[in-house]
């Protein structure tokens, strides 16, 4: 029909990869999605400073569950430095599409969680409008659809 | 229920020229017609509301109140006027009906003044598991500050409370407030709030009624409820936003401290003290949303034309429609009573396999408006067990042929997600 829902998106959906618990691990953390109260959480094993594995956890819709399954391989091997340094922009291009306004915070809960497990971060990764978002977000968004 | 044994009246009009009255209802989106199913979250404005407003600001335009100039005692008419309709509208008198930015800010209001004068330590506020956050929170708020505690009635696997319980909860004789919605915005449940009232009452306890998805569909007397608060928010009823309403008991409302300090609330002001207006202006400090208490007025003009016993009538049979529909539908599970009798206009539910963000975005790529998410009542949705639901909510101006394009939409979500 469209981007959004395109098969790949939509396999990730179904099957998403790196899903369920992860024994032993190191770290975890779990947050929610205030649109709609989605929980995402995950659960990482650390090698010295970097990602060995990890594993996602939660409902949500298909944006949000795909993009964990999409980012969680390329998320394997960075080191907390590099995982701090990703925004925004890291997982629109992992997707490969942009996400209207109201759906960013389905599409970078993942993310938020892994650098919340990885550096104690409360925050949205860089880059997330406001929910709120502010209207010239809305209208940059508008065109790129 | 009352609202099942109402007369059927109808619409005056044939519902494709009551449609007509809304300018936004002729849009298109991604070229097609638009579907508006979101009535529940603010609903669309009639020309008339529209029209009302722009003619205040161009020929009316004001402060109200002590102007000596005959502008300002034309504006002061219009939105004073408007008020006496609201009254009229919902069976008060006009010094007990209080206008407010929203209903969020009537309970918010009550909450602050009633609330802290007659809440204590060791006292309950008792709500239900179906309140939309702004019946909620003001009393976690309220109950902390003063060291009650807040109660909740359970809702049972039809969306319906139990009396029995509210007869339990009343008879620990700690309540002091019973805080409940008139309609569920989630469930769409009716509740016996007349019923309610009598027994809270009986036990001693205060009664504010939530009726902001109620006042938009069904017929109001206030004083046939019984209750002592009652609120609504004027962009529910086809009124524009920033305008809400509190009816309060006058005899309550004599008693309780002012909310907002400020000009218009005062009738004298001496450098240590200040004595109150009279109600209801004792409660509408500062210089209020003059032309949205006109639009609000208009508003209520054009429901009270078409009738709400008529509206109602509608609305309950799209309801029907839109039950009946989305039961055929494979994999859909309905949330709240069976029955469109004991409905209000809208309907919650979810789909097998397909979150319900999506089936909202899969409609809006059909022009159809529903929303999706926790319908800002998390307690209820963890009592459903569910992160969220998709909701459908109707209005006077909808038609079958608006529920024909949800259910197109939704196949065409089952078709997209492979369920």
């Amino acid at each position: 029909m469209d981007a959004l829902y395109r098969e790949y998106i939509l396999d990730h959906y179904k099957s998403p990869r790196n899903f369920g618990e992860l024994e032993p691990r190191d770290v975890e953390f779990r947050d929610r999605n205030p649109l709609c109260g989605d929980e995402l959480g995950v659960h990482i094993r650390l090698e010295g400073d970097r990602v060995a594995d990890l594993r996602f956890h939660g409902e949500g819709c298909a944006i949000s569950q795909a993009t964990a399954s999409i980012i969680s391989e390329e998320l394997k091997g960075k080191t907390v430095a590099e995982i701090a340094e990703l925004d925004r922009n890291f997982v629109t291009d992992e997707i490969g599409l942009e996400l209207s306004p109201t759906r960013l915070k389905c599409g970078l809960l993942s993310l938020k969680v892994v650098q919340g497990a990885l550096l104690g971060t409360e925050e949205w990764p860089g880059g997330t409008p406001d929910t709120d978002p502010r209207p010239e977000e809305v209208a940059r968004l508008r065109n790129e659809i | 229920m009352s609202a099942t044994a109402a007369p059927r009246a109808t619409l005056p009009r044939p519902v494709e020229e009551v449609r007509a009255d809304f300018p936004l209802l002729a849009s298109r989106v991604n070229g097609k017609p638009l579907v508006y199913l979101d009535s529940g979250s603010t609903s669309q404005k009639p020309a008339s509301v529209i029209e009302a407003i722009d003619s205040y600001y161009r020929h009316s335009n004001a402060n109200i109140h002590r102007a000596v100039y005959e502008l300002g005692e034309q504006s002061t008419a219009l939105y004073e006027g408007a008020k006496q309709k609201v009254a009229d509208f919902i069976g008060g008198r006009f010094e007990e009906t209080i206008f407010t930015r929203n209903v969020t800010e009537a309970i918010n209001l009550v909450r602050y003044t009633w609330g802290r004068q007659n809440v204590s330590r060791g006292d309950a506020v008792l709500i239900t598991q179906m309140e939309h956050h702004s019946n909620i929170v003001p009393w976690q708020l309220l109950c902390q500050e003063q060291g009650a505690t807040l109660e909740y009635l359970t809702v049972d696997d039809d969306g319906k409370l139990d009396l029995d319980e509210l007869d339990a909860k009343l008879g620990e004789g700690r309540v002091k407030l019973v805080a409940i919605t008139h309609v569920s915005n989630v469930l769409g449940t009716i509740n016996p709030v007349k019923e309610i009232a009598r027994r809270a009452h009986a036990a001693g306890a205060t009664v504010l009624i939530d009726g902001a998805q109620a006042a938009p569909q069904l017929p109001l007397d206030v004083a046939e409820i019984g209750a002592d608060f009652y609120g609504f928010t004027g962009h529910k009823v086809l009124g524009p936003t920033g305008i809400g309403v509190l009816w309060g008991r006058r005899e309550l409302l004599e008693e309780m401290p002012p909310f907002l300090g400020g000009g218009d609330m005062i009738k004298t002001v001496e450098l240590d003290h200040s004595t109150w207006n009279e109600l209801p202006w004792k409660f509408e400090a500062g210089t209020s949303s003059i032309a949205d208490g006109v639009g609000l007025g208009a508003a209520i003009d054009y429901l009270s034309g078409l009738g709400m016993d008529a509206v109602r009538s509608h609305e309950q049979d799209l309801t029907s429609y839109l039950l009946e529909r989305l039961g055929d539908v494979d994999g859909v599970r309905i949330y709240g009573p069976s029955s469109a009798g004991e409905r209000g206009g809208l309907v919650s539910f979810t789909m097998e396999g397909i979150h319900p963000h999506d089936i909202a975005e899969i409609c809006n790529r059909e022009a159809v408006c529903i929303r999706a998410g926790h319908h800002c009542a998390q307690p209820l949705m963890r009592r459903l067990g569910v992160p969220a639901t998709a909701r459908a909510s109707l209005h006077v101006y909808n038609t079958r042929d608006d529920v024909d394009r949800l259910i197109d939409a939704l196949a065409r979500a089952k078709s997209v997600f492979g369920v």
